[in-house]
């Protein structure tokens, strides 16, 4: 008997700790790919240029249907020797926020800072040399191993690009794996709840002050979030409103004509996630009566709880393999790529790649040292998967 | 007048690139080693810590790891007080301080003579030189320069300028370098050397030379370096010894009208010494080294006073310790 009740799996973590020590001759590599990608603009809807960028890298190393479907995905296909199972592995290929000329990444030795370093460009630039350090490895798995650049993931993306994937694909998934700049030890394997919106107040043009209403679209929104304030949450099903942003008015003399919240009520619980939607939309219809003023709510991003049980063989694999590497595993729902895998009931993870901060903003930051435990656990898991370990009876 | 105009026009036509005409860096790693050619990349630095790794980073990866088109990689330091040489050892770039290198010379400081001592230091038949504070680096900095050379034996001496990316539209637009250049250096070659006013930036910072053509030429140590190497070539090899290389855009700090004033003296010297050397200006007076600039305080005005001396290094082939090395007695 091994000591995790599985030859492969005890092989796998074996073999772990030389392949960390044999990943940092790949350095120059990842990092490189991190900076050409990461430097290459890819808001949500125009990733075309860093998701080319990706496929190039996968044609030279002749990865099979390298290319960009109808959403623009960058998809390439490392063929398996049996091709019995097929493991998407994805990350997200947009990043927040727009570029601008001066978009560029400090390499120290140590760590890697820039807009976008962390969410995700890492997770791209992962993605973009996994064949070559596989290949340099010496690793050729049975299954085969569709790794995807995925478009239009975030904000009002709403995971469109996996999605699309997913509902075409003439290849079927049997697993997933997304792949996250940060943090290492993060494991997710359920999403929870998850309504994304905005909520706009617009007073008119010609504003008539004799009308009786607020006299700016900034103290409109202000007491339609006092009133979102005031609905009381339970403390199980957990539940959170998350206001994200808020943006109003350009001037110190003119009234604000329009002020946006952007917002995420998330829930363990479906069905409480739709019931504090339905109070978002009480509240925006009251305050546009009362107020006069034009009070919308556009809710443009939905994600239905699920996953795989904490006890699926997946879920194991990975927190043993993690906690081989001395990585404490940090189990949290996700509301990212995994949300479209649940949808189609395929088992999925999120799993980070290395430590950093200041996400989404211009010193946003990565650390290099533990990366190469990170890339260690994707490749472990990886070969998990292909070697049957994660299959549940 | 028009055999210049028409020297021009077919030298733009045949011997200007773009960095894409080398995209297939496997093709020029297999012509480069049918040719025996080694090459060598220096990054000449002085205070470089933000840039330098990431510039290390790109070059070895690239164009070492994936396609070896580089031999070396080597840092040749003024003197940096942060930590460029830290950086760049971390990413195993080989580094050396400029002053280390031919110790028995009295010491020097500047960029130009970092790359005179590179010549020594470095083993390729080809030295690619590329500034170390471009901010958005890329391979095509080094390919795109070595490219012509590879190509086309006749060609001595490559030199970047920076454009756009490729475009589609057929609008015509004004192409040029920067202040110092379109101010100073180009009126210049205008009156004296019509045929270089073709090389679109005579002071970018980023060229490919052959050993046996950068040994052969003389150095000035600080600002005046590129525009000599472009006279002396020209002088010695002529037009046709040159090509350019559209890198498409380079992101670095910009410098203040001020310093570029220090510059336009250093590069003003540099081209009087040449002119006389060759002949253009026979009495030239030796003139004066130090530049005067001014600030006011209320209705006082104080000069300030800056000694720019634009020293030279003679040919590197002329130096005892190199023909040793290089076994050229």
């Amino acid at each position: 008997m091994t000591p995790f009740n599985n030859p492969v799996l005890d092989n796998i973590i074996q073999e772990l700790p030389k392949m960390t020590e044999d990943l940092r001759d790949y350095r120059e590599i990842i990092l490189a790919n991190l900076a050409m990608l990461g430097e290459t603009p890819a808001p949500t809807f125009k990733e075309e240029r860093r998701v080319k960028f990706l496929l190039d890298r996968f044609t030279e190393l002749g990865l099979s249907n390298a290319s960009m479907d109808e959403v623009g995905n960058g998809i390439g296909v490392l063929e398996g020797t049996e091709a019995k199972r097929n493991i998407l592995i994805v990350a997200h290929a947009d990043t927040i926020g727009e570029h601008h000329a001066n978009h560029n990444f400090t390499i120290t030795p140590d760590e890697v800072i820039g807009h976008g370093v962390a969410d995700n460009s890492l997770g791209i630039a992962v993605l973009a040399s996994l064949p070559y350090i596989m290949q340099e490895l010496g690793i050729k798995l049975k299954s085969n191993l569709i790794l995807m650049g995925g478009t239009r993931s975030l904000g009002r993306g709403n995971l469109e690009g996996l999605r699309f994937f997913l509902a075409n694909s003439k290849l079927p998934v049997h697993f997933g794996l997304c792949m996250e700049g940060v943090k290492l030890g993060r494991l997710s394997h359920s999403s929870i709840g998850m309504l994304r919106g905005d909520i706009t107040c617009s007073i008119p043009e010609e504003y008539d002050f004799s009308r009786f209403g607020s006299s700016s679209a900034i103290l409109t929104l202000n007491e339609v979030i006092n009133k979102i304030n005031d609905i009381r949450l339970p403390k199980r099903p957990k539940s959170s409103i998350v206001m994200g942003s808020i943006s109003g008015g350009g001037t110190y003399n003119n009234i604000a004509k329009k002020a946006k919240l952007k917002f995420e009520i998330r829930s363990e619980s479906g069905e409480l996630t739709r019931e504090i939607g339905n109070r978002f939309e009480e509240i925006v219809t009251e305050s546009s009566s009362v107020h006069g003023d034009e009070v919308k709510l556009d809710i443009f991003a939905r994600r239905e709880p699920g996953g795989i049980p904490f006890s699926h063989p997946y879920v194991k694999c990975a927190r043993t393999i993690l906690s081989s590497l001395g990585v404490e595993p940090r189990l949290a729902p996700s509301i990212s790529e995994l949300a479209a895998f649940i949808d189609y009931e395929i088992p999925a993870l999120t799993l980070g790649i290395t430590a950093g901060d200041h996400l989404n903003e211009n010193n946003e930051r990565i650390e290099i040292e533990p990366m190469y435990k990170g890339i260690a656990q994707i490749i472990g898991t990886i070969k998990a998967i292909d070697g049957g370990c994660c299959e549940q009876d | 007048m028009e055999a210049a105009v028409n020297k021009i026009s077919h030298w733009l036509k045949h011997n200007t690139f773009h960095h894409s005409d080398f995209w297939d860096l496997k093709k020029l790693v297999e012509s480069k080693e049918e040719q025996g050619l080694t090459i060598s990349l220096c990054l000449p630095t002085l205070n470089e810590e933000t840039t330098i790794g990431k510039e290390i980073v790109l070059f070895k990866s690239e164009l070492m790891n994936r396609y070896p088109l580089l031999d070396e990689i080597a840092v040749i330091d003024s003197g940096s007080t942060d930590k460029t040489i830290e950086v760049a050892q971390a990413f195993g770039a080989d580094t050396y301080l400029a002053d280390d290198i031919l110790p028995g010379l009295e010491k020097k400081k500047g960029k130009g003579e970092n790359l005179w001592k590179s010549i020594y230091q470095l083993k390729g038949d080809i030295i690619v030189f590329v500034d170390a504070d471009i901010k958005n680096i890329h391979p095509r900095f080094a390919y795109g320069l070595i490219g012509p050379l590879i190509y086309r034996p006749e060609v001595k001496y490559v030199k970047g300028f920076y454009d756009r990316p490729l475009t589609l539209s057929n609008i015509t637009r004004p192409s040029g370098g920067g202040r110092v250049t379109e101010i100073l250096v180009r009126p210049l070659f205008s009156l004296f050397y019509p045929e270089l006013t073709a090389i679109i930036q005579p002071l970018s910072g980023e060229y490919a030379v052959r050993r046996e053509v950068v040994e052969g030429i003389s150095f000035p140590i600080g600002y005046g370096v590129e525009t000599s190497h472009l006279i002396d070539i020209y002088s010695q090899h002529g037009l046709e010894a040159f090509a350019q290389s559209d890198l498409d855009q380079r992101i670095h700090d910009n410098k203040s009208t001020r310093d570029l004033g220090k510059m336009s003296f250093g590069i003003l010297q540099t081209f009087l010494t040449r002119s006389r050397d060759l002949g253009i200006f026979s009495d030239i007076k030796q003139y004066e080294t130090v530049f005067r600039q001014f600030q006011a305080t209320q209705n006082e005005y104080e000069a300030l006073e800056f000694e720019i001396f634009e020293d030279e290094r003679p040919p590197m082939n002329t130096i005892p310790e190199y023909r040793k090395k290089y076994g050229l007695d």
